[in-house]
């Protein structure tokens, strides 16, 4: 934030001072304006014949609006978490979890795949890795639900045979989508490894996957291991579709909840607070593996430095920062904007430089 | 194959919905994008605080999530219609659904694009006493824009393929993803073939956008 103020205004003057406040009062203004048609919009206040607005009864919680404490109690009784929510949040996790495990699995597979000696086994995990990126996460799903009529229609397998439960069906299509972005994101970790490192590799004798295994990939995980936390993110909040083929993860649970209590609008308000509050947590996590990222990163690539010339340093961890995030802007990644979120972080490091210098010194 | 081909009608008229779901939401999420940007970078704290507010919530809730509010609460619950045919209310409201979605991440590219630019660019702007609106009109937004044309381009492919949401209970927009739903429960054709061409029409749609946007990204870089 620090950073951005600099580049677009100077420190305010009088004027500049005295405008602010005009703006920050006409912001203020219509926000409160929008606050209130929020409210009475809530209140079914546009849905009557709409009394005068400086009628306090017009204010006043309309027992049929949203606003009323019957359609907000349900969530103040235990039984609303203990039956509902915590379930739903128990069945979403699980998804999340083993989605992520396996997706870092196909990423790796699929990524090394795609930096192989042999042509075709470049060219398969390419061809995997665009199609299962290219194409909905939904009809992913969709498809894998409708794998027993395949095994059917293709093999005369008979119904009934085996089942996919929805449970499989999102891990399958949350593996399989974010396993093929995770690839890509480990392909330009491994790329963004400095070139001395392998040429030093083959130098002392070692073999391609001695050097991939021991030399790139460990060095490739630590780099990009924001871009992946983000990426769990995404998986996260992708688990969420298992709402629409009846897996019963989070969001259905508040659905269900909402059908019996007749609050459609408070259990949407609760339950995207939840998701809120896991997507943010994960995101710190993110920040500040980047932060401890960049500040490891200096004393492992830039040894030479160490005579302690701070402004060298600073821009040369810049540079290193660039080469990580760029490999991924150019990629026409679905979701690169993920990617692009540890860059925001990147403008909190260079307001740290300040406190960073006395690190470099140390190193 | 021929079961299928059969009813490329159904599969066109599906992706002609996806399409039209992706460039109204596009467009409304590109305006709002930016003028969530604009607020975000501005000098009023207040500004500053209500965008990131927005922008961070909404970032980090479920697109289905989304979807469902506008469909199941605004739509349904609160009784708020936007046109007169089911068809179209459900329509326009998966179109705001999405945009709103949308926006926050046309805003963080954006914000990324806007950090890329050198310092030395806007103290020029500021000497030569450009005001902050006609410093951000014609030194940073020009600039902003070239360098996030790449990632943008990657927020219109998520954009297409998260269309598919709006097929969602609630909205029900009768897109591709919904079609093909319905062509395997009816059981008109294999549903293997079905899948693959759904996912091929999808790949017509999403792979040219990324090699264009690479293209035209490269072309128009700010060489420094």
């Amino acid at each position: 934030m620090s950073a951005q103020k600099s580049v677009l205004f100077d420190a305010p003057g009088p004027r500049a001072r005295a405008r602010n406040v005009v703006y920050t009062v006409i912001t203020l203004v219509l926000f409160v304006i929008g606050l209130a048609v929020l409210y009475l919009g809530f209140n079914d206040y546009f849905r009557g014949q709409r009394p005068s607005l400086f009628d306090p009864a017009t204010w006043a919680v309309n027992p049929s609006g949203e606003w009323t404490a019957d359609k907000w109690e349900p969530f103040l009784r235990p039984g609303t978490w203990t039956d509902y929510v915590l379930p739903g949040l128990r069945n979403t996790l699980t998804a999340a979890l083993t989605a992520s495990v396996l997706a870092i699995v196909f990423g790796l597979v699929f990524g090394i795949g795609r930096m192989s000696e042999r042509w075709w086994i470049r060219v398969a995990s390419g061809a995997v890795v665009e199609f299962f990126r290219g194409i909905p996460l939904l009809i992913l799903i969709f498809f894998t639900m409708a794998l027993p009529i395949v095994a059917y229609q293709l093999f005369a397998i008979p119904p009934g045979t085996f089942q996919v439960t929805a449970l499989a069906a999102v891990v399958t299509g949350l593996t399989l989508y974010n396993g093929s972005v995770l690839a890509e994101v480990f392909r330009a970790g491994v790329l963004a490894v400095p070139k001395g490192q392998s040429e030093a590799a083959q130098a002392i004798g070692m073999t391609r996957s001695q050097n991939m295994w021991l030399i790139l990939i460990p060095q490739a995980i630590t780099a990009m291991m924001p871009a992946i936390v983000a990426q769990l993110v995404v998986l996260l909040k992708d688990s969420a579709l298992g709402y629409i083929v009846a897996f019963p993860e989070m969001l259905r649970s508040f659905t269900l909840l909402a059908t019996r209590e007749g609050n459609v609008i408070p259990a949407a308000i609760i339950c995207a607070l939840i998701y809120i509050a896991i997507n943010l947590s994960l995101s710190r996590v993110a920040i500040w593996l980047e932060r401890r990222n960049s500040s490891r990163g200096r004393t492992s690539t830039k040894p030479v430095d160490t005579e302690g010339v701070s402004a060298r340093a600073d821009t040369s961890t810049g540079a290193a920062g660039t080469v990580a995030v760029e490999p991924t802007v150019q990629e026409p990644l679905p979701d690169t904007l993920r990617e692009d979120g540890p860059a925001e972080p990147g403008d909190d490091d260079a307001g740290d430089d300040g406190d960073d210098g006395p690190r470099d010194g140390r190193g | 194959m021929e079961a299928f081909l059969s009813n490329i009608d159904r599969v066109v008229d599906g992706f002609s919905w996806t399409v039209r779901l992706t460039l109204l939401s596009a467009l409304f999420s590109f305006v709002l994008g930016i003028l969530l940007t604009a607020m975000r970078v501005s000098p009023v704290p207040l500004l500053r605080g209500l965008a990131t507010a927005y922008v961070e919530s909404i970032r980090n809730t479920p697109l289905t999530l989304v979807l469902l509010f506008c469909g199941l609460g605004l739509n349904s619950a609160l009784g708020v219609h936007l046109s007169g045919t089911v068809a179209l209310d459900v329509f326009w409201w998966a179109v705001i659904g999405l945009s709103a979605y949308t926006a926050c991440f046309v805003s963080e590219s954006l914000r990324a694009g806007i950090n890329t630019i050198p310092l030395g660019q806007v103290e020029a702007a500021r000497s030569l006493g450009l005001t902050f609106t006609q410093n951000l009109r014609l030194i940073v937004i020009p600039q902003a824009l070239r360098a996030v044309i790449g990632p943008l381009g990657s927020v219109l492919i998520a954009l297409t393929k998260n269309t598919t949401v709006a097929s969602v209970a609630g909205l029900g927009v009768q897109e591709a993803s919904r079609e093909m739903k319905l062509m395997f429960d009816q059981g008109v054709a294999p549903v293997l073939p079905t899948f693959l061409g759904f996912a091929i029409g999808f790949l017509i749609l999403t792979l040219p956008t990324g090699y264009f946007f690479g293209w035209l990204s490269k072309r128009v870089a700010v060489v420094r």
